[in-house]
């Protein structure tokens, strides 16, 4: 896109930004092709760029924008009229067409479109790159920049994931309701994975770690308000505010990442939180509890602690146990033991991390052996700690980690009296 | 569309003939079939029955079995129409054995 500078690039940016994600939903519900739609929504920028600074920007750029891209798609189909499978696209598009003018059931259109994107039947990758280049606002080159893809890489990753979408037969609609919970959990994960991918990225990522955060939140929050009645969108929204809050907390000056304790409080966006409380309430409020409710409800207890040392973490096990039904992974059993450590004492804690069945599975998991590590550590077992803080630095290669279990195993050995002593080994 | 739904098993963990289990599942396979109505597909017999060809160079190259060693097997397929991935992904949680094996679905690819 030229980058003039004036009030029309303004325009083409901000709704490029803001209304391409509808457009193209509006457009796929339309034409039934991902790729069809996505070669209109370029067109209908190109004729954009080219009209608005003649006639000047349109009062509902959106709405001009589909408008546009559906006249193109009757363009390219009059050129490509041969094909068969055009000619039945060719008749709902017609039959699309006499329903009415205007923009059309967007809102349909988006749901039924992330339900697409997300579905189980394509990869995990897949489904988080094409939600982000169909649902989000963000550009080819900011989501490969985003996973540390190249631009080429992610655009064959979608096309893979576009040409199974068609040649599979997965279908272009909300799934039935027998389905919606499996689906929708689906949905809930891909958008729960965005957020991660740039709250946990490493440093000299920042700008792009946020547009991801934020990319996620407005994702939940567009899950929220296309199907209001289900309560686990808005448990996932709450937890994303709440983990958000701490955003500007979580890394000291040096970059280096703050455990919940190390954090200080009065950094935490109150505003966040408090948008997070507001949309648990809503969520409990539907009476049907889900492990996305139960996460937040646990951020909640976090967050709502005046400091570290006042968490209520005897509620936080209860809620640990409710959401090890939901999801009995080795992973949440790990935060309940974790949580059973505060809530009672380090022993009891290590006592589950050291179950044979959980210790196999995650061996070879960074974050085990150093939550590990820091039970030894409370229950002044240092020489065993300082040795499951080596194995969790030698398991990880994140660099920001390697450093902060660095500094642990500094803390460690500086608490040994003798010089020379085990730790340093 | 048409999808083929191809059964896979490991026959160390799947019913056999005789077998404890197996009338039950002969039971449910009639049941399955019966429910889908219109289908084509059978069950087919273990590796060791069977022979590969090759043709190379216009000669006909013929071996005994398989050369995948492989635990899990082509047991058995359906071929099923369907109007979306979704209704076949249905159908092939309700084939019986997939609870001992897995089912892998594929659309037929229209020529």
């Amino acid at each position: 896109m030229p980058s003039r500078g004036g009030p029309v690039d303004e325009a083409l940016e901000l709704a490029y930004r803001t209304d391409r994600g509808r457009v193209l939903a509006c457009l796929i519900g339309i034409v039934k092709d991902f790729d069809l739609a996505e070669d209109a929504l370029q067109d209908a920028f190109a004729a954009a760029a080219e009209t608005w600074p003649r006639r000047g920007i349109p009062a509902n750029p959106a709405g001009w924008l589909v408008t546009t891209g559906r006249r193109k798609v009757v363009d390219r189909l009059r050129r490509a009229a041969a094909a068969e499978r055009r000619h039945r696209v060719w008749g709902e598009l017609s039959i699309a067409w006499d329903a009415g003018e205007g923009t059309g059931p967007i809102a349909d259109d988006r749901l039924r479109l992330i339900f697409t994107c997300c579905h189980p039947a394509l990869s995990l990758e897949a489904r988080v790159a094409l939600t982000l280049r169909s649902m989000g606002g963000l550009t080819t080159e900011e989501v490969a920049r985003a996973f540390l893809l190249s631009a080429p890489a992610l655009a064959q990753r979608i096309v893979r994931a576009k040409r199974k979408i068609r040649e599979a037969g997965i279908a272009y609609r909300v799934p039935s309701p027998d389905q919606l919970p499996e689906r929708l959990d689906a949905v809930l994960t891909v958008i729960y994975l965005i957020f991660n991918a740039g709250y946990l990225a490493g440093s000299g990522t920042e700008l792009v770690r946020v547009d991801l955060c934020d990319e996620a939140l407005r994702l939940a929050g567009l899950v929220v308000d296309l199907l209001p009645d289900e309560p686990e969108p808005l448990g996932l929204a709450a937890l994303l505010h709440f983990q958000d809050s701490r955003r500007s907390a979580r890394v000291d000056a040096d970059g280096r990442p703050l455990t919940l304790e190390e954090q200080d409080r009065g950094r935490w966006d109150r505003d966040k939180a408090n948008t997070g409380f507001a949309l648990l309430d809503r969520a409990r409020a539907k009476h049907a509890v889900g492990p996305h409710q139960l996460k937040a409800a646990i951020g909640a207890l976090h967050t709502g602690a005046p400091q570290a040392g006042r968490t209520d973490w005897a509620t936080i096990v209860l809620l640990y146990d409710r959401l090890v039904e939901w999801e009995p992974t080795p992973i949440v059993r790990l935060n309940r033991a974790v949580a059973v450590a505060m809530a009672d004492a380090p022993a009891a804690g290590l006592a589950i991390l050291d179950d044979a069945h959980l210790s196999t599975e995650l061996d070879d998991y960074h974050l085990f052996h150093s939550a590990r590590a820091d039970l030894l550590r409370r229950s002044g077992r240092l020489d065993e700690a300082a040795t499951a803080y080596r194995r969790a630095r030698d398991l990880t290669d994140n660099t920001v980690e390697q450093s902060f279990l660095g500094r642990r195993l500094d803390e460690l050995s500086a608490s040994f009296d003798e010089p020379g002593s085990t730790v340093s080994r | 569309m048409q999808y083929m739904l191809i059964i896979h098993n490991d026959p160390e963990l799947h019913p056999q003939p005789g077998g404890p289990g197996w009338d039950q599942l002969m039971a449910d396979y009639a049941a399955f079939s019966e429910q889908l109505g219109s289908y084509t597909g059978a069950p087919l017999n273990d590796p060791s029955t069977a022979t590969t060809i090759r043709v190379r160079d216009g000669k006909t190259l013929t071996v005994d079995g398989p050369f995948a060693e492989t635990k899990e097997w082509m047991s058995g397929y359906y071929v099923i129409d369907c109007d979306e991935l979704d209704q076949a992904l249905k159908a092939a949680a309700m084939v019986p054995s997939a609870k001992y094996g897995s089912v892998e679905v594929r659309p037929v690819a229209e020529m």
